[in-house]
This record gives structure tokens, sequence and C-alpha cells, in this order.
């Protein structure tokens, strides 16, 4: 489904993404790990257009999307959240998310029909389904670390894609926020038949959820297979587990 | 909700029959002020589309304003088109020339968006203070003349107070259409638009053909009004003045630049009357305002009394 083929991003002549390659499959759960700095962000950043890749090529359902501006990417179906709490501050959590609706259903340039009653039961759906329903008249900004961070998922479901890309879900999280939080993903993978791309910290979390993950190291991919074949890896364990025992 | 729509509704119907009545009561002069304050309320109110609702920077709003008074004093006195067609081509001018420099400016960002609009909005009032032949330069246009039924105080002052009705209400509509709260959105955080499959710039930039267009309405007023044009018109110090009407009134509330509008041109009528360093007045005015009212006359009444905090009106029901 999403394709990355050795793409490369330096700043400054620092290379944040030195050469790496990501295969996702339709309905899978991925997961990228790597230490800080590895280029996981910068790794998303160019797959959803925020960035644009010094080499290498993109695919998604078999379309070349490297060049394309954020926008275009997200309405061919791939949706992500942030790693920072990546809301609209000034706007309830209901409209963060209608506005994200309005967008999938082409209706944002629509300029003489109140808003108010428009893609009212959609919006209403996915603020049922992240459990953030009872808080939609909140103003974003108000809400919860936590919930700041579930919000910007559900306006990621808003845009209906095929691909979730969410960078670091529970960072700044509970242990509680963070299971919550697993748990949703976990289940929408299943219930809306998504296929979800992620990084994360919590080696526990990534071992339990992710069906295939990839490593990434100084930029560059150094492996990547099902969580079986990873931990028996003694690159990754050199590299990312410090040597020590797995 | 509902109710405090039903409290404005009923609130904005029996203003709008007051004033209805203003020119019966009150002596001419007064008339001409509140006909004047409406002109001003209108263009405060286009500019906040795009600043408040926004988030553009847009410094020069007066030059779209004064672009649509020259077209109507051109067209009616130079080129002696019907009154109608001159008043509507205003607005169009207005907007044509804000999607030009528009087109440029969204592909900045912020402050840089301000700093080009100002350059280039700053290069129409030099063609219309140098290009002496076509705009009589520092002289202005004078005695431009409109249908005779708008030509009096009285009649012009009701003309102009249903055209900023109509003009206000369909602002509102499109403030709270999808495209406006989409507009919204990207003033709150442009980058997280991007990611759910917005043109921001796109959006923007329909955003500023509005808004220069109802700065155009305003400026058709204008000249129904004063029945003269002059450079000052689209002058930076001008557009300075109307950014601040905004920010006085509040930017992120709905009426907040009409009541930005109103003191600014009571104050220089007023005050101004017993010095030219009326702005004085304003200065002091605005340090208080920022020190104590950060957002504006209108966002301070509507926070005390008003629809907003609705994290309370929620937190009740559990």
């Amino acid at each position: 489904m999403l394709r990355v083929e050795e793409v490369y991003k330096s700043f400054d002549g620092f290379m944040a993404v030195n050469r790496a390659s990501l295969h996702v499959g339709r309905g899978q759960i991925v997961a990228v790990i790597g230490p800080n700095g590895a280029g996981k962000t910068t790794l998303f950043n160019l797959i959803t257009g925020q960035l644009t890749p010094d080499r290498g090529r993109i695919f998604f359902e078999e379309q070349d999307i490297t060049r394309l501006p954020p926008f275009a990417i997200c309405r061919r179906g791939i949706a992500r959240s942030f790693q920072i709490a990546n809301v609209f501050p000034r706007l309830t959590a209901f409209t963060n998310v209608q506005v994200s609706v309005l967008s999938q259903q082409n209706k944002s340039g629509k300029l003489f029909r109140p808003a108010t009653n428009m893609a009212i039961k959609e919006t209403y759906d996915i603020l049922e389904h992240v459990g953030l329903s009872d808080k939609a008249q909140h103003l974003a900004g108000s809400l919860s670390h936590g919930d700041q961070r579930i919000l910007e998922i559900a306006i990621a479901l808003g845009n209906k894609p095929n691909l979730l890309i969410l960078d670091e879900p529970t960072a700044g999280m509970s242990p509680e926020e963070t299971k919550r939080t697993m748990d949703l993903i976990k289940g929408l993978a299943q219930v809306r038949n998504l296929t979800i791309l992620f990084c994360e910290h919590d080696m526990d979390i990534v071992f339990d959820v992710a069906q295939s993950i990839m490593v990434m190291h100084h930029g560059s991919t150094l492996i990547q297979g099902t969580p079986q074949e990873v931990r028996e890896n003694k690159e990754v364990q050199e590299a990312y587990l410090g040597g020590e025992d797995a | 909700m509902a109710d405090t729509n039903k409290k404005t509704l009923l609130l904005s119907t029996v203003l709008f029959i007051a004033l209805l009545v203003v020119p019966a009561i009150l002596p001419r002069f007064y008339t001409y002020i509140i006909a004047s304050i409406f002109v001003t309320a209108l263009l405060a109110m286009s500019l906040n589309l795009v600043v408040g609702y926004g988030g553009l920077y847009q410094f020069h709003h007066c030059a779209f304003y004064g672009v649509s008074a020259y077209t109507v004093a051109l067209l009616i006195t130079k080129a002696h088109v019907p009154y109608w067609v001159a008043f509507g081509a205003g607005p169009i001018a207005g907007a044509i020339v804000g999607y030009l420099i528009g087109w440029f400016c969204v592909r900045l960002s912020k402050l840089y968006f301000g700093m080009l609009q100002i350059s280039l909005g700053s290069l129409i009032w030099a063609l219309a203070f140098r290009w002496y032949s076509l705009t009589g330069g520092d002289d202005g246009i004078h005695g431009i003349p409109v249908p005779d039924f708008i030509s009096s105080t009285k009649s012009s002052y009701y003309f102009i107070l249903i055209v900023l009705t109509i003009s206000l209400i369909l602002m509102y509509i499109i403030i709270k259409s999808p495209c406006g709260t989409t507009l919204q959105a990207t003033r709150d955080n442009p980058e997280r638009c991007e990611a759910v499959g917005i043109n921001v710039r796109k959006h923007q930039l329909v955003a500023l053909v509005i808004s220069t267009f109802f700065a155009g309405v305003s400026g058709v007023l204008y000249v129904i009004l004063e029945q003269s044009v002059f450079p000052d018109l689209l002058f930076w110090v001008l557009s300075l003045e109307v950014f601040i009407m905004c920010l006085l009134g509040g930017w992120f509330t709905f009426a907040g630049p009409i009541i930005g509008a109103a003191m600014m041109v009571s104050l220089r009528t007023f005050v101004g009357v017993y010095t030219e360093y009326w702005t004085l007045v304003l200065g002091v005015l605005l340090i208080l305002l920022i020190f104590f009212l950060p957002e504006g006359i209108m966002g301070f009444f509507l926070e005390k009394f008003g629809a907003k905090a609705p994290t309370e009106d929620h937190g009740g029901q559990h």
C-alpha cells in the first residue's frame, strides 16, 4: 500500500534521513522504532509531504506521491497526527473534527450554508468512537494534554483515511492514558479497517501491537521484519538496545 | 446557545429600528457622523474577516477601499457610465486588486505577508498620488454626482444603513459557513489544515477576495456620502487606524470592529475639535486596552456576560 524507496533528507549538511526504506501492506499495523534523533519524525514528514526528500521516491497505492503538497497527499487517503498536540485551540472539539470531515467531503469552500448543520452525524460518530463526545463543545485549547492527543487522532479520522500515520501517539501520556490510546488504536484498525503506521518509544507497546517493525538508526533503515525477526537481529540489539541482552 | 442567538437577534433588530429613526430626531451633523461610522465600520468588519478570522496580517487594507472609491469616481466623472454600473464596478475592482496582491502575499507567512502587502498597497497609493492627469493627484476628485434620491445626508444615511445591514448579514453567513469555519482553522493551525487536506493558500486567497470585495462596498458608500475622493483614502495611515479599530473592538468577535470604528470616528470628530493631538487620547486608550482588555471591548463583554464559556456550561451536566 505504501512503499518508501531509499529516501534521503539532509538539513544543512546533517543527514536526518539517510537511505530509509519502508513497506506497509494493506491492513497492517506497522511501527517505526529507533533512538531519539534517528529520523522517525522526519521520515513521516517526508511521507505526508511536510518535507520533500532530496532523493528517493514514495509510492502510495502504486502512485508516486513524492513531491505532492501535504493537502494533496491527504486527499489520496493518508491522514496523520503530530508528535506535539496539533489541534485548533480556539475552536471547539466538535469543530476541530468537523473541519476535517468537511474537507473530506469537499465542502470546505461552501459559502452560503450554515456549517452548524453539516457533517453533524459523521463528526459525532468519530467523537463517540474516540470517547470525546461529552467534551464536544469544549474549546480544544482547554482540553487536557491526553485529550488533545486523542482529538488529534479524531481529526485524522475525519478524513476517512486508508492509511493513518501516528507520530508517537502516546508521548507525554500517563500510563492509563497510554493504555486507553493503544486500545483505541487497535480498535480502529479492526473496526474501521485502517492501515496504521506509527512510531513509539515504549518497546512493550510496539512489540505488543505491531505486526511489522522497521528499525531506524542514524537515519538509515536497519531492518524491517516481524517482531520476532527484529528481536533476534544482532545489529538491532547492538545499535538500539546498546548491546545488552534484549 | 439558541437562547443567546435569539437575544442577539432581538438586540440587533431593536438597534436597527433605533438607527432608522435617528435622522428624524438628530441634527444633520450627527446623522452625517453616524453614516460616516457606518462606512468605516463596514471597512473594519471586512478587514476583520481576514485579520480576526483568517489570522492574516493585512496591514494595508485601505488600498482596496481606495481602489473601489477611485473606480467609482473615475467611472462617473470621466467615463460617464450609469451610476449603478459604477457602484457595482467599485467592489469588483477592489476584489480583483485584492486577488492580485493576495496571490503574491499568501505565499509568505505572518509578518512577511504584512510587509509585502503594505508595500504593494503603497504602490497603489503612489499611483493615485502621482498620476495627476487621471486622479487629480493630491487634490483628489470632488463634486462627484450621485443619483438624486441618495444625494442628501438623510437619504444617503438610509442607503448606507441598508447596504451595511445586508453586508453584515452576508458576512455573518459566510463566517458561519464551512468556508468560514475552515478559515478559522487555518488561522489556528495552518500546518494541521494542510494535513487534513485543505489547500491553505487557496483558502486564504478566497478569504482575501471576499474581504477586499466588502472593503470595496465600503469604498462605494464613502463616495456616496462624501461625493469626493482623495489619496489619503488609500494611505497606509488610514489602514493602521482600521487595524486599530479591530483591536479596540475585539478582533475575535463579529461585532467588535463596529464598536472600534464608532470609537475611532467619534474620537476624531469630537476630540479632534479641541485639539489636533487627538491621537494622544487614542494612544492612551490603546495602552489601557492592551493592559486591561487584551481581547478588545466586545471580547471583554462577551466573556463577562455572553455566549462564550461553553466549558462551564457543559461541566454543569456532569
